[in-house]
């Protein structure tokens, strides 16, 4: 029963070699900056200790990556929590309460010192020095500092961790930041969306002990196996934005007939994730195959883009394809077309992010 | 010293002071600090909430269309209810009127809300507070198997399943990782259940675990994803296309079948594990009736669920409307949520600042200055609390108030007012539970009342969902597949100036958004929330809300381990997300706050 292998057995019964895995020992042991014995202390440690001990911390959120992590299909949620970490401290979910509670906290950074994983939901506010989110009668910024100290990699889950979410809205009262605001010295990975698709929430720890390495990241700090494309390249909608045949209102023909929602205010041209690909809920749907346009839950500061009911940018309507023979002198154009369109638009998103920018 | 609060409790903050916090198994950030008296009972209660998002600050100046998305964010447990209240409230300002599928629809999503929020509380945020997972190890399968196939006709039940689940339980304790069991309080004698018991609840929480996320798919289907689906005013953004062409990309004939799929086994599992399971439970602790509070005095429901599109009148209301103060069941009165007289909130022991902070304001006037001072009889410093001063401000939650009465709301709520109002739906259930536990009327104004209620709720919306389907599908049948009203989509159709209020009964009680709106945009808007209600401080006359108030008088068996402190916060499911966000009509106010 997997239950009770170690993170050794776990990773060795997934196929990876003991090299593979004395190399991941090295690397970690460099990046923490340990002596010459520090690979072999970890080593050792992950031979007879079993479960990676998983922190999960809540600041200013709303639970809705917890509640998306329970989601998962594959793996099951039960699985992971049962038989790949070792989910010792969870406020949704765990047994204890107050000091009870705290006191694994303590344990965790002196007997796991380095190899825990801290999975960061929500995020910091500063004003009021940092009293907004209180935890044990102290600011949350503290408590969590003090788990990112000891930790061996961060995991922000979610839009707040990431980018700062909806609190950190424009006026922003909490002075709400994301987690590499105030951790500096640790390896973070972003994992956003508000929420992060369960399946993508559990692939990504999944694949840290599977393969005992960090996913690849892109320059944001997101897993690129999975934000490395926009919904708009996969979304089975697509040919119907190249073919110019648009929904024009809510509940008209056109939304009768699935075409593409990009009039009605959709993000998916400039929004990186999964969700045309690995789709919500087991595979189920997602929100541009259930009628609404993406509003962009994965980008930074998506909430202040202006209307999620804004088009993304004022273009020419395409030539309405009436049947196959009248389009197809006007293909090469279309598409040419609707190249232009991706690049434009991404560019006027990164200008307008870079004002923002210089304006704050 | 001894206070008699007028809303009929003594306070006596003389012994010793007992702090928990963090409150685990809820959504947010919650305190809870005690007295107890020389026999460990709780004599004085104060509940804090301990964190300010400021969410409806953030609304301001924004188009109103958007607003659902915003404010669902306000919670992605209750996901869904604060973006169909917030549709309503803008429809009411914009004197929009829905479609009749648009109606069935959001029914569906609200009580596939209410079906999915109550089983994972009563599993994986309540269990805990009645089973002893570690006395599972000690159960004897077979008799485990009889126990689950004299309550249920469930099929997962055969020694052999109980055997595996016992298995892999003890491998799992035996590798010294206890996960999320770790620290809890395994032994305590407040635990009641026999091991057996304690085994079949082990094997459900985790069945219920893979189940959740199976009835959520409805939210996919209609909403495109769960948490936190799609929402539209003017209706729903799903089309319905069940024959025509371009179906495979709407609502139809593969997607409705789905969806009755999933109610089909969300009723299943409902009936045939969750009620069960509940009744087997509270046979063990039905002389555990602590826990009431201020339920057997004073409840409130604003009702939901309405038979007919854009009819939010008490008749078209399938959840009970109404409110019960002073204990007097015989009358259930009357609630307008527009009344300024009626819904006030007070920040007397609130950390915001009024300008004459003895009197309320209503929703649509409120005011919120944040205000973060501690009371002179607080120990510890401003960034290390030990133990707060009641008699200052103490939590970022507001005090609601209905016509001055502090109010509990929730499940008990509104199966207390259904039950006093008489209506057979909400009587005969609770008299059932009653009956068959064999316990007086009064037993319902309890900790183990309040999760009763939850449980039968569920299995109400679970029939409702199917009601609902089948309206659905009969209207489409009738030739109406309308889905969205759009006369009013564009900004430039609406009034210079216009406020509305839109309400629910989210899985944790009444819900209300009141929004204005000017020159196209939001002017104000203000959520007064269960968990305001429910998590309430001290209000400028000295009424304590309903946690506090359900905390007295409980004796604990170990005063060191908060267990019984926590099984009736969580009676409750907490949300503080939801609480503690409130917004100033001046968001300039706010931007000090930014830049100081």
């Amino acid at each position: 029963m997997a239950a009770a292998e170690t993170f050794y057995d776990v990773i060795r019964r997934q196929g990876i070699t003991r090299r593979s895995f004395t190399k991941f020992c090295s690397l970690t042991a460099a990046s923490l900056g340990l002596g010459a014995g520090g690979a072999a202390q970890i080593a050792h440690a992950l031979e007879t200790k079993p479960r990676v001990p998983v922190i999960w911390m809540h600041g200013l959120e709303c639970t809705c990556c917890s509640e998306s992590f329970i989601r998962s299909a594959h793996p099951l949620a039960k699985d992971v929590i049962l038989s790949m970490i070792s989910l010792d401290y969870d406020d949704t979910i765990m047994a204890a309460a107050g000091h009870q509670a705290d006191a694994i906290l303590k344990e965790t950074r002196e007997k796991y010192a380095g190899h825990y994983i801290l999975a960061v939901e929500g995020n910091p506010p500063l004003n009021e020095d940092g009293m907004y989110c209180i935890d044990g009668g102290r600011p949350f910024v503290e408590k969590l500092k003090e788990m990112a100290a000891g930790a061996q990699a961060v995991i922000a889950w979610g839009a707040c961790a990431s980018w700062g979410c909806v609190q950190a809205a424009k006026p922003n009262p909490t002075h709400a930041v994301p987690i590499d605001k105030v951790i500096l010295d640790k390896p973070i990975i972003k994992v956003p969306g508000c929420p992060p698709i369960a399946e993508v929430m559990t692939g990504v720890v999944s694949y840290i002990l599977t393969f005992g390495q960090l996913p690849a990241l892109d320059r944001q700090g997101r897993p690129q196996m999975f934000y490395s494309q926009r919904i708009h390249d996969k979304c089975y909608r697509r040919p119907h934005f190249d073919a110019g045949q648009f929904v024009e209102t809510w509940d008209d023909e056109g939304a009768r007939k699935g075409y593409c929602l990009y009039k009605m205010g959709c993000k998916g041209p400039t929004t990186y994730n999964a969700c045309s690909t690995v789709r919500w809920n087991n595979g189920v749907s997602f929100p541009i195959q259930s009628g609404h346009g993406c509003i962009g839950c994965s980008e930074d500061g998506f909430w202040d883009q202006g209307s999620f009911y804004d088009r993304l940018t004022t273009i020419n309507q395409f030539g309405i394809e009436q049947n196959a023979d009248i389009v197809g002198g006007a293909a090469a154009a279309i598409i040419a077309g609707a190249v232009a369109i991706h690049a434009g638009v991404t560019a006027v998103r990164a200008t307008i992010k870079n004002a923002e920018k210089t304006g704050a | 010293m001894t206070i008699q609060t007028p809303n009929g409790f003594t306070l006596d903050n003389s012994g010793k002071r007992v702090v928990v916090d963090p409150v685990t198994r809820i959504e947010g950030h919650l305190r809870v600090e005690v007295n107890l008296d020389g026999d460990n009972v709780i004599r004085n209660a104060v509940s804090t909430g301990t964190m300010w998002r400021g969410i409806e600050v953030i609304l301001k100046g924004r188009d109103p269309r958007d607003a659902w998305a915003f404010t669902e964010r306000i919670c992605g447990v209750c996901t869904g209810t604060h973006a169909l209240t917030s549709v309503r409230a803008v429809e009411d300002a914009l004197a929009i009127k829905i479609p009749e599928n648009a109606n069935s629809i959001r029914n569906l999503m609200q009580l596939t809300l209410q079906a999915h929020d109550h089983l994972v509380h009563f599993y994986h945020l309540h269990a805990l507070d009645w089973v002893d997972v570690v006395s599972a190890l000690k159960a004897d399968p077979k008799a485990t198997s009889a126990l689950a196939q004299s309550i249920s006709p469930w099929p997962l039940s055969s020694p052999g399943y109980f055997k595996d689940i016992q298995g892999r339980l003890t491998r799992f304790v035996e590798s010294g990782q206890l996960g999320p069991f770790k620290n809890g309080y395994w032994g305590n004698p407040a635990y009641k259940l026999p091991p057996e018991a304690n085994l079949m609840a082990v094997a459900h929480y985790l069945e219920a675990l893979d189940f959740q996320k199976e009835i959520v798919k409805i939210h996919t289907i209609y909403g495109g994803k769960n948490p936190h689906p799609n929402w539209l005013v003017g209706g729903v953004p799903c089309a319905i296309n069940v024959d025509g062409v371009g179906a495979v990309g709407a609502v139809n004939m593969e997607r409705l079948n789905y969806v009755s799929s999933i109610i089909d086994q969300t009723n299943d599992f409902i009936n045939q594990v969750y009620i069960p399971d509940l009744m087997a439970i509270a046979s063990f602790y039905k002389d555990w009736l602590y826990g009431g509070g201020l339920s057997s005095k004073c409840v409130m429901s604003y009702g939901d669920i309405p038979e007919h599109a854009n009819d939010y009148s008490e008749k078209s209301l399938k959840l009970p409307r109404g409110a019960i103060i002073n204990g007097n069941l015989s009358e259930v009165l009357p609630i307008d949520l527009r009344n300024p007289d009626e819904i006030q909130e007070f920040v007397v022991h609130s950390w915001y600042k009024y300008p004459d902070e003895t009197k309320g304001l209503h929703p649509w006037d409120g005011v919120t200055e944040p205000n973060f001072v501690l009371g002179p009889n607080t120990k510890g410093t401003r960034t290390n609390i030990e133990q707060l001063d009641e008699a200052a401000k103490y939590s970022f939650i507001k005090a609601p108030r209905w016509k001055g009465n502090a109010m509990e709301v929730g499940p008990l709520a509104r199966w207390v007012i259904g039950y006093a109002q008489g209506k057979p739906e909400f009587k005969e259930p609770v008299q059932k539970v009653l009956t068959d536990l064999g316990l007086p009327v009064t037993a319902l104004f309890s900790t183990l009342g309040r999760t009763a209620a939850r449980g039968l709720e569920a299995q109400w919306a679970g029939a409702q969902m199917r009601y609902f389907q089948d309206k659905l599908m009969a209207n489409i049948k009738a030739g109406d597949s309308s889905t969205a009203n759009v006369d009013k989509w564009r900004p430039e159709t609406w009034p210079r100036e216009t406020k509305g209020v839109g309400f629910t009964e989210a899985p944790r009680g009444a819900l209300g958004h009141w929004i204005r709106i000017k020159d196209g945009k939001i002017d104000n808007y203000q959520a007064v929330v269960p968990t305001t209600w429910n998590g309430s401080p001290r209000d400028p006359k000295g009424n304590i809300g309903a946690f506090e108030a359900s905390l007295m008088n409980t004796p604990m068996a170990v005063p060191d381990q908060p267990l019984e402190i926590i099984r009736t916060l969580h009676s409750f499911d907490p949300c503080l997300a939801c609480s503690t966000h409130v917004m100033s009509p001046d968001g300039q106010e706010m931007a000090k706050v930014e830049v100081r």
